[in-house]
């Protein structure tokens, strides 16, 4: 395909004499795909738009959930203890790639002397993945504090509701970075050796760059619901964005508030994800061959 | 070949190697001379590749001895990574690093193995891409080249890390007629620089022009060895024979 590929009408001015004959029917295919999606989503949303509110409930439901003036009352309050979410999440995120990483080595090492390293990684991924996260949040948020005598910031719940956070997502992470590091074929690793790389340089340099490029997408689905789960830290008393929801539910005896804090956290995971998808795309683009229809 | 005086730069004395009950390698001797090129030919499974990956340390053997300059390589519990730097490999899918451009995927071992500065190990890297007609690809990915390209950059690669000897397992079976060309012309010019090399190959053609040690192998065993003329012309074993007419057979000779 020698002119832009998945362009919309590449210069329709001289384009339509210079385009060939196979040029002028992709044209109209591309056409045909554009109309045929925007004409199904402008139905669809406004068929949705008009059943909606013709349900007997809407009235009801309309006053307790989209209120707009309890939304925009609520929404500067929700703003600060968001803030909270947001940097629990910046500081767990690191921690969690991290340790995930090193996790999902761990259970990669060949070497027989280091069995007990696997086998530790092993059960700790096993033992973590098969408690819910709000029963790790719990129990460590209230079980560690309790071994502290006096009151210091190392025995705050939010510290520790964190921790379990980070104990939780790093078994998940490192189940996607194992698989990323599985994925990359042997012949990597041959090739790598065969140069005079150590094992370890093999695995930092050659294994992991690829392996990490390939599970970003399963990467990015963790860390955006990491961004919701921290919300979960609010089970140990902490006054982060859904705990102050609550709240203010409790004040105006109205479910908008909840709205609002669902708000907060979409202007955070939707950029998340647009931003992954264009890196990737970027990625794809500049090492890439030509990509297949 | 080992003429007493001369110490061969490898040496493989009665070498075994089996997976599970099967032996891949059954008492293989084999002797190369520095600035020596020793083809191995022989059918699929016969234990040409094993053979290199042997060589290269990537698989260990049950019995016999691997000599690089008369130093014992096979013994286990010996430190592979000083061994490895001193033998080049290229593979039959070449293994390139598809995250790198050219330029690092020839640049990266010189300079994380031997600690090579970056400036010196790209001037060398450049000057060897030149030298193959691959100048203008050190900025494009593996996936952006041909697979002759692709070829040529892993001997490249293997190139720089300045081996000693290379072993070349099938570097051409993946290729097209003309690719194939552009391979064989790169290693002939590997060659007329005097590197050592052994490659395991199905270009019969090839190999007869480019060898000074034809070894034919079958199951595992080296079944004749010798120059090229007596291999090609004039074999004294049936074996060789009958693979050699299979070949003729096929149009592949």
């Amino acid at each position: 395909m020698p002119d832009a590929p998945g362009r919309d009408e590449p210069d329709a001015a001289h384009g339509a004499g210079s385009l060939g004959r196979r040029g002028r029917y992709e044209r109209a295919q591309r056409r045909r795909s554009t109309l045929i999606a925007s004409v199904s989503t402008v139905l669809s949303v406004a068929a949705l738009a008009v059943l909606i509110p013709l349900t007997p409930g809407w009235d009801r439901v309309q006053q307790s959930f989209f209120s707009w003036s309890v939304f925009r009352d609520s929404l500067p309050q929700l703003w600060s203890p968001f803030l909270l979410n947001l940097k629990i999440f910046v500081i767990c995120a690191p921690c969690i790639l991290v340790l995930g990483m090193l996790v999902a080595m761990a259970r990669n090492v060949r070497s027989p002397a280091l069995f007990p390293v696997r086998l530790f990684a092993a059960t700790y991924t096993n033992v973590v993945r098969g408690v819910p996260v709000i029963l790790w949040i719990t129990l460590i948020g209230f079980g560690v504090p309790g071994l502290f005598q006096k009151r210091a910031w190392y025995t705050k719940g939010i510290v520790w509701g964190s921790v379990a956070l980070v104990v939780c997502y790093s078994a998940y992470v490192a189940e996607v970075f194992r698989a990323g590091i599985e994925s990359v074929h042997e012949s990597q690793r041959a090739a790598a050796r065969s140069l005079g790389l150590t094992s370890r340089q093999t695995m930092l340099g050659i294994i992991v760059p690829q392996a990490v490029r390939r599970v970003v997408p399963p990467l990015m689905n963790d860390l955006v619901s990491l961004q919701k789960d921290v919300a979960l830290v609010s089970v140990i008393g902490t006054v982060e964005a859904l705990r102050r929801a609550t709240i203010l539910k409790d004040k105006t005896f109205n479910f908008t508030p909840y709205v609002a804090a669902a708000v907060l956290f979409l202007l955070v995971s939707i950029p998340l994800t647009v931003l992954t998808d264009f890196l990737l795309a970027r990625e794809r683009r500049m090492t890439g061959s030509t990509a297949v229809r | 070949m080992n003429d007493g005086a001369t110490i061969p730069k490898l040496s493989l004395l009665n070498v075994e190697k089996s997976f599970a009950l099967r032996k891949v390698l059954d008492d293989v001797s084999l002797d190369v001379g520095t600035h020596q090129v020793v083809s191995l030919i022989g059918a699929s499974g016969s234990g040409k590749s094993t053979l290199l990956r042997c060589v290269n340390l990537l698989e260990s053997i049950n019995e016999g001895k691997i000599l690089l300059d008369g130093t014992d390589i096979s013994e286990p519990g010996l430190a592979v990574d000083p061994i490895r730097r001193r033998i080049g490999m290229v593979f039959q899918s070449y293994n390139l690093f598809p995250h790198m451009t050219v330029l690092r995927n020839v640049t990266h071992a010189p300079r994380k193995v031997l600690g090579t500065a970056r400036t010196e190990a790209e001037a060398d890297a450049k000057e060897l891409l030149g030298r193959f007609g691959l100048a203008e690809k050190a900025g494009a990915y593996p996936d952006q080249l041909s697979g002759g390209q692709q070829q040529r950059v892993a001997i490249v690669r293997a190139l720089a890390m300045a081996p000693e000897l290379m072993l070349l397992d099938e570097v051409t079976a993946a290729l097209d007629p003309v690719l194939v060309g552009e391979v064989l012309n790169v290693i002939r010019e590997v060659r007329s620089a005097g590197m050592t090399m052994v490659l395991a190959t199905h270009e019969m053609g090839f190999a007869r022009e480019i060898s000074d040690v034809v070894c034919f192998l079958r199951d595992g065993r080296i079944h004749e060895q010798g120059p090229p003329e007596q291999i090609f012309n004039a074999p004294t074993e049936t074996g060789t024979a009958e693979f050699l007419a299979r070949v003729i057979a096929s149009g592949r000779l």
